[in-house]
């Protein structure tokens, strides 16, 4: 903006979490303005505050932007084939009941490509934490419309503006019986971090849209070109409302149209591994 | 009561060849079934569902055959024995995650009882149509094994070595089964636990930070599971020895002259075959799977007539078996490859005979009746 941006001399070595961040692998690949390293640093504050050993602490993502988030986490951490980290996680996690299991991917891989595995996994109600950030866009391809994709928004695949409504994913996710669903941005860190520690603490199918910006990718096509852009959008539109009737949560990105914020739902109910119990009972495994 | 004590019993059955593989899978180890409903595979989906929980251990029915095989995936890297069944639209699903497990050297088995194709083609019938899908299906290179069993009591045994090769060398092992062998009833012999070999994936146990989770010093690296404390990095992007992303052409040929040279350095031991009269015979029958039944038959009944006729029946499709084809092909004055398609495993066995060699070809949706086969030996002499 005009101002001369002056660079410290020295960078600094260490950060207070590198005991769960390869910082060996740094620097990292995303663009400036984006928020992905606001994620990365909210989910190890997040698993530094669980109360859950980092070794029981697993991290699975998928293809995209958002998926080489597992690459930077000195956890063990799986990146695998696109749009299908959910159903990876539940083979893990069905095996292993101890680990904490948490899936952090794209929209575009998670409900869009893995949008049926995503929906299956929230039935189940397998004790994972999914993560979803959504920029709403496929960035890491060039800038493709998306299911998440704003009606109207600009995309290197939607030159006349996005022809498809996109989901409304705490919606979507409540309605399916997920025990817990939030929203927050990437500028809400304390709540993020929060979300993400009550989250691992949950039993059962966690679910949070994460909001987070794109300026080089979805910003450059929809008037939001840096990421103080976004800043400023989040500040102005954003409304935190946990009690929120979800069927009006739904992201427009219109001028005055408010991005609606809170831990939606926080419920108990028989996760996969209950249920799973009650047959080996059946089966005689268990008395 | 103890899971060793409700695992089939040694002794002479009666018994489905779909329902052996399950029985075989759970003596192997297995710890985890993922499937999605498909005919003509469905029998072992229904009795892993029955037969898993009460072993304590876990049946999963996923939305389709992609989150079945990636859920497979992801019990391996928790170090687990997981497999899953399917037919093959399943299969055809199951590609791009075939070659993660390739990537990632997640040990799993895939059991494909093939059924006509193309496409839904006809789903209660036979068919031997995806002998080079099975090798070759996955984007990249990669190698992997195949074993292709023709009675049920192959299809148990080759089961368990399915298990066995992929967790020794780290590699998807698929058995190629068919309609026939897994709806077929037969004769089932189950020898002393004790005695059936089995293999577990060798675990790196040393120190962490000596640890390389692709180290390029064997062929084969040693495995550590999720939950360990390795914090390890698993990725389906070409990785160097630590598994992290690498752009390096170097790291990118290591890897995949690795991922392929396990599997044919080791191509002997992963032979297996079986030859029928080939010391005399001019003419052999190179077969697999329910065609080597009526070939079996077919070529008794060439040799009734006189006619100096063997056959090779393979239980390893891949590695294809080059050495034992060679060799009978310097000997014999002609090849005849049998199978339920319009010709795919005779490419192979073209690329290593010295002979002429020549398909027989039946028409999918039948095991072809021995006279069928006959008629083809006839016209070859």
């Amino acid at each position: 903006m005009g101002q001369k941006v002056v660079l410290r001399e020295r960078i600094v070595d260490e950060s207070p979490r590198d005991d769960l961040i390869r910082r060996e692998r740094f620097p990292h690949i995303w663009c400036p303005g984006c928020g992905l390293g606001t994620v990365l640093k909210c989910y190890v504050e997040a698993i530094a505050a669980s109360n859950i050993p980092p070794d029981k602490h697993v991290i699975v993502s998928g293809i995209g932007c958002t998926g080489r988030i597992a690459g930077y986490v000195r956890l063990d951490s799986y990146h695998v084939t696109h749009g299908r980290p959910i159903a990876f996680a539940e083979g893990m996690k069905i095996v292993r009941p101890d680990l904490e299991v948490t899936v952090i991917s794209g929209d575009g891989d998670l409900v869009t490509i893995g949008g049926n595995h995503f929906i299956h996994a929230v039935r189940r109600n397998v004790d994972i934490n999914v993560f979803l950030v959504n920029n709403f866009i496929y960035g890491m391809t060039g800038n493709q419309m998306g299911s998440t994709t704003p009606l109207g928004a600009k995309s290197s695949t939607s030159p006349y503006g996005c022809p498809e409504p996109p989901f409304n994913l705490p919606l979507l996710a409540a309605a399916l019986g997920a025990p817990f669903v939030a929203r927050w941005t990437t500028l809400h860190v304390r709540q993020l971090a929060d979300a993400m520690k009550r989250a691992m603490n949950v039993k059962g199918f966690a679910f949070i849209e994460i909001i987070s910006p794109c300026p080089v990718g979805f910003g450059s096509y929809n008037d939001l070109r840096d990421g103080r852009d976004y800043i400023k959008l989040f500040l102005e539109n954003c409304i935190v409302d946990h009690s929120a009737d979800l069927n009006k949560v739904g992201i427009t990105l219109k001028p005055g149209e408010p991005i609606i914020l809170g831990n939606f739902i926080d419920r108990e109910a028989p996760t996969y591994h209950d249920l799973e119990l009650e047959v080996f009972k059946k089966a005689g495994w268990l008395k | 009561m103890s899971g060793e004590l409700k695992l089939l019993k040694p002794g002479t059955y009666f018994m489905m060849g779909n329902i052996a593989c399950v029985e075989a899978a759970l003596i192997a180890g297995c710890e985890f079934y993922a499937g999605y409903p498909i005919t003509p595979s469905n029998e072992i989906a229904e009795h892993m569902s029955r037969r898993m929980p009460q072993l304590g251990r876990h049946f999963i029915q996923m939305e389709d055959e992609i989150g079945s095989i990636v859920a497979v995936c992801g019990a391996s890297a928790a170090g687990v024995k997981a497999m899953t069944a399917t037919s093959g639209p399943g299969f055809s699903l199951m590609m791009e995650t075939i070659g993660l497990a390739a990537m990632l050297e997640l040990p799993c088995v895939i059991v494909d009882v093939q059924r006509a194709g193309p496409s839904t083609g006809i789903p209660t019938f036979v068919g031997q149509g995806d002998v080079m899908q099975a090798r070759w299906g996955s984007h990249g290179d990669y190698e992997l094994v195949v074993y292709a069993p023709s009675s049920v009591q192959e299809f148990f045994d080759l089961t368990i070595e399915a298990f066995n090769t992929s967790e020794w060398l780290r590699i998807p092992v698929i058995v190629l089964s068919d309609e026939v062998v897994g709806h077929m009833y037969g004769r089932l012999v189950v020898p002393e636990h004790d005695k059936i070999t089995i293999i577990n994936r060798k675990r790196y146990t040393g120190p962490k930070e000596a640890y390389l989770p692709y180290s390029h010093e064997s062929l084969v690296p040693a495995f550590v599971a999720a939950g360990d404390g390795y914090r390890i990095h698993m990725t389906g992007l070409t990785h160097d020895e630590r598994g992290y992303p690498s752009l390096e052409i170097e790291d990118s040929h290591r890897l995949v002259e690795r991922l392929v040279m396990k599997v044919r350095k080791n191509a002997r031991s992963l032979w297996k075959y079986e030859t029928f009269y080939i010391d005399d015979a001019d003419v052999i029958v190179v077969t697999f799977g329910i065609t080597a039944r009526s070939s079996e038959e077919a070529v008794r009944r060439a040799r009734s007539e006189g006619l100096k006729v063997g056959m090779i029946k393979l239980l390893t499709l891949w590695p294809f078996p080059e050495e034992p084809i060679r060799i009978a092909s310097q000997y014999a004055r002609r090849i005849l490859v049998a199978e339920i398609n319009m010709g795919q495993l005779i490419h192979p066995v073209r690329e290593v005979a010295e002979c002429p060699v020549a398909g027989i070809n039946y028409p999918i949706g039948y095991a072809p009746p021995p006279e069928y086969i006959l008629d083809g030996i006839r016209a070859a002499v």
